[in-house]
Formats: structure tokens, sequence, C-alpha cells
């Protein structure tokens, strides 16, 4: 915990993101859209870069140099993926697309065993779209139902209503770690506690999690959990699903393909150890080694560090956009990070996104795909600022500039 | 502020999103159709009343970003008698504005909406309620959607 009493040098931090240093329209890049997806640090440019005009070759299969030192370059991403994670062993490290396919493949392999007609899968009111749909698909098919744990008006899962949505039929609960569209923190570590007293399985959505919150998956002692690579400052295209060796083991594999086998012949395929019997085909091998190298980055500056830094700056943006008149936020959970949510009175998210664009500052407009969320509120869009560890109270100053000019402009 | 935001919000363009006209519905509406832009939510129907050929009245409802607002309404006060023809005409007139050609005296008071060609990811805002109408007059049953 000492690490985290001395305080981000956020200008050091900076000038390691060489994107942020551009204009846009004339006036300095603001970037507040860390949600949709986090910008690289320069060691992660350079992974990329050593990766392919250095080590270059297809991993686990051949006998050469570059494939050696490919092959332990993509495992040693693994590794650190496995204690960024707190992880016991690295073979419950699988890598995937992203959080979509990590759900999805869940869903795919646990969920079809696992969910039958009758059964129920429990998710929460605030998952994004890809915590929702893959499930729905999975009921459809099974002929099993979706229950969904409400959320209060501040954007927090009624913990009470989810225990008692647990029941004999319940197989899985799927649920969000943060939300993307309020920043909720939930209480995860609770709910799957509630679950296993019943023998259900819980698979997490860390996506808006993993960038913010040191992750921990096996004091959370969740069943499942995934997260993407581009939202936790590394390459688009990876990501990492978690699962317990064990149910891993059990589970039949996603994909068919290269590289997930042991033995092939056309009476009989046997599968290969975990984690490859989910890796079919070519893996993203640059990805990983990226992803790999935005963890490094991440730890070297102190997940404890980062959380209390972003921390400051959302209690900073909370306190500024709740003074401006006609200003309301959407999502005020106790526990939140990195998310500013909010609608201005009278005006449409996408005038207040066009209007901070001409300032230079991005941020996020729309349902933010995750549109039970905003039925849920009564609303059809929210501008939404969310945070990442190289922004600064200007940047929520310039937002807050940037608004005064929405009124200029609408009145 | 840029002289882009002023030729994007310009005073009736405002105007008409603080006060859309032909905000209602209609009666006896012979054609309608339910327009829907995916990428931020925005959704509008458009109701036609046709007496032959020509639109003798026109209502929208719906919700959605001053563009859109403001479009589906100048649309409206436009088509008002026009024949089926010269509406799908203005529509053809109003896209090349926003994706080629730029300021079109032709479409008169809808050019105030030339401005939107500088911001590309809103030319689907401004074209919403037209697409939504020509699926009107198309007879088409299913929403309509920008993608």
């Amino acid at each position: 915990m000492k690490q985290s009493t001395v305080a981000l040098d956020v200008e050091r931090i900076r000038k390691d993101f060489p994107i942020l240093h551009q204009e846009v329209h004339g006036r300095p890049l603001v970037y507040l859209d860390s949600a949709a997806t986090s910008q690289k640090p320069q060691v992660v440019l350079d992974a990329l870069a050593d990766y392919y005009g250095r080590d270059n070759a297809n991993v686990h299969r051949g006998v050469h140099q570059l494939s050696e030192r490919a092959t332990e370059a993509y495992e040693g991403a693994r590794t650190r993926i496995q204690r960024f994670l707190n992880a016991a062993h690295s073979r419950e490290i699988v890598f995937v697309r992203g959080t979509t396919e990590g759900i999805n493949l869940v869903a795919h392999t646990y969920g079809r065993r696992t969910v039958g007609p009758g059964d129920e899968v429990v998710i929460t009111a605030l998952e994004h779209h890809s915590n929702i749909v893959p499930w729905q698909m999975l009921c459809e098919e099974k002929g099993a139902a979706l229950r969904v744990v409400p959320i209060d008006d501040a954007g927090e899962v009624d913990v009470e209503a989810y225990e008692r949505l647990l029941g004999e039929r319940t197989r899985l609960v799927a649920v969000a770690h943060v939300s993307n569209a309020l920043g909720t923190i939930v209480p995860a570590k609770r709910m799957i506690e509630a679950a296993h007293r019943r023998g259900i399985a819980v698979l997490v959505d860390g996506a808006q999690a993993a960038p913010h919150l040191r992750v921990d998956v096996q004091d959370l002692d969740c069943d499942f959990y995934t997260f993407s690579g581009h939202k936790t400052y590394g390459p688009t295209g990876i990501g990492v699903l978690y699962g317990k060796s064990d149910l891993l083991e059990a589970m039949p594999p996603f994909q068919g393909g290269g590289d997930m086998i042991k033995s092939v012949s056309f009476e009989k395929t046997v599968y290969n150890d975990l984690p490859y019997k989910f890796e079919a085909g070519t893996p993203d091998i640059a990805g990983a080694i990226g992803l790999g190298a935005a963890l490094e980055y991440l730890e070297g500056l102190g997940l404890d560090r980062v959380a209390a830094h972003e921390h400051a700056l959302l209690v900073h943006g909370t306190e500024r956009l709740s003074s401006l008149p006609g200003l309301r936020l959407v999502g005020t959970a106790r526990e939140k990070a990195s998310i500013l949510s909010f609608l201005v009175d009278g005006v449409h998210a996408h005038d207040v996104g066009s209007i901070l664009d001409r300032e230079g500052i991005a941020v996020r407009t729309g349902h933010h795909c995750a549109m039970p969320v905003m039925t849920r509120f009564g609303i059809a869009a929210t501008t939404r600022a969310s945070l990442g560890v190289y922004n600064t109270r200007e940047d929520i100053d310039a937002l807050v500039e940037g608004l005064a000019k929405v009124r200029e402009i609408f009145g | 502020m840029t002289s882009e935001l002023r030729d994007l919000y310009q005073q009736v363009i405002l105007d008409h999103n603080r006060k859309p006209r032909n905000f209602r519905t209609l009666a006896n509406p012979s054609r309608a159709a339910e327009g829907y832009n995916p990428l931020c939510g925005d959704r509008l129907t458009v109701e036609i009343a046709l007496e032959g050929d020509v639109i003798r009245d026109i209502g929208f409802q719906g919700s959605g970003c001053a563009i859109s607002k403001a479009s589906a309404s100048m649309m409206t006060a436009d088509l008002k008698s026009k024949t089926v023809t010269e509406a799908e005409e203005a529509f053809e007139r109003f896209r090349a504005m926003l994706t080629e050609n730029g300021p079109d005296a032709e479409l008169g008071k809808l050019s105030v909406f030339a401005g939107v060609r500088e911001f590309p990811s809103r030319i689907k805002c401004a074209t919403l309620a037209w697409h939504t109408v020509h699926a009107a007059l198309a007879g088409k049953a299913e929403p309509v959607t920008t993608e």
C-alpha cells in the first residue's frame, strides 16, 4: 500500500501517450472517451513494432528461432495477465478477441452444457448489450428464461432483489463489474458469494473494471472473468477470458481448428490441454504481446494509485458538473469508477457531442450499447465523459467550459 | 465559436428544434412509417394524408437531436401540397446537398442544412425524417433505419 501514498505524475504519464499531443479543430485534444477505448502508451506501440519488426513468426509450431521468440513473448504475455488478475494458473488465461468474445465463448460452451429448458440465467439491468444478447440467444435456443435484477435511481444493483431472484432453476449469473453507462461499481464479490451458496457459477464482465480497479479473481472467487485489451491501454482485437481450471477442463471447445488439438484423424480428434483447447487458429500474437506490455505499464504506475487518481478526478468532475444549471448526472452510485454520464436540459446528447468536438473535447454520446439502462431512466441518450490515467483536472475544466458553449448556442 | 458550428446551429434550426411545426398525429393518415437511427437512438414517425398524389397534410412525432427534429419540422412544412414525385425529388436534392453538392438554392429554406455537410456523423440525423417519408410513400411496413 506504500505505493499508493505517492500521487501519479500525470504530466509524465501524458508524455507516454503520443496521440494526446495533437490539436482537433484547432484546439488541444481533450480525450474523455476512454470507456469506449483507451489510448495506447508508447511502450505498447513499441511492443507491436518490435514483434512485427524482429520476432514475427507463428507460435507453438516452428522449431526455428523466430517462432521460439514469438512463442516466448506470447506466453510471457499470458503469464503477465495471470499475475494482473492474480489467477492461480496461467492455463486459466484464454486469449480471445475481446470481452464480447469472452462472454460468447462461455455462453456457447458452459452455457449450452449447463442451461436447459425451464432454467434461468440472471443478469442485471445495467449490463452492456454484450452481456445481454449472448444470454438471450442461449435462453431462446434452450427454452430458458433470462431474469433481470433491477437497479435503483442512483444506478445501484438491488442486491436483495438479486438474492431473491436466485432460485432452484438459476444456472448462471452474468454481471458487469463496472457499468459502462453509469459508472456503478457492482458489489461483485457479495453477489458471487450469494450465487455460490446455491452452487451457481458467475461470469463477471470486467471490460470497464480492469483499467480502473485492482482485480483479484481468487479473492472475488468468480468462475469467469473477461476484459478487453483496448480499454486497458492495449491494442484492439485482443482480450482475455479467465476461467477456473476445473470449469474450463469440463467445457467443450468453442471453435475447432489448428492449435486446439493434440491429434486429429477422421475418426477422432483429441483436444489440446488448457488454455489451447480454446485458442483455435493462429491467435492475435501481436495483440497479446501488446496487451502484456500495457498491463506491465499499468502495474508500473500502480493500480491503487491509478484508482486514487481517477477517483479524485471523478469527485472533481461530479462537483463541477453538478454545479451547472440544467445539468443532471445519470448514475450517482456511492461506489463509482471513471464515468460521468449526464443530460443537458433541453439539448440532445448528440448536439452536446458535436459542440464539444469542435472544442477539441472527445466524449461519447448515445445509448452506450446499454439501451435497457436508457429505458430504465426514461431517456434516449446521455453524454458520457470517461476518465483514464492521462486525464487531468484541466480536462474536466475544459469540459465544463465546453458545456458553457453548448448553453451559448442553445440558450 | 467556430464558423462551422454557427452554420450548423443557425437560428432557424434552433427555432424549429424548440418549436417543431406539424409535431402532431393526423386523424386519418393514408400513409405512415417509422424511422430509427440506431447509432443515436433517434426515433420518429411520419404520417401523411394523400389526396390523389398530393400531400395534403403531414405530421411527425418522436424524439431526437436538434438537427433531426428541425429537419423533420422543416421537411413537413416544405412537403405540404407537394406531389409524391416532387417530394421524392426534394429528398434526392436534400440528400445530394448533404453528401455531395453543398448549398442548393433550389431547396429554398431547406438549404440551411447545408452546414451539416461539415459534420459527417450528423448527416443521418438530418436525413432520418426524409428516409421515413420515403418509406411511408413507398408503403413500407417495417421501420426504416439510417444504416
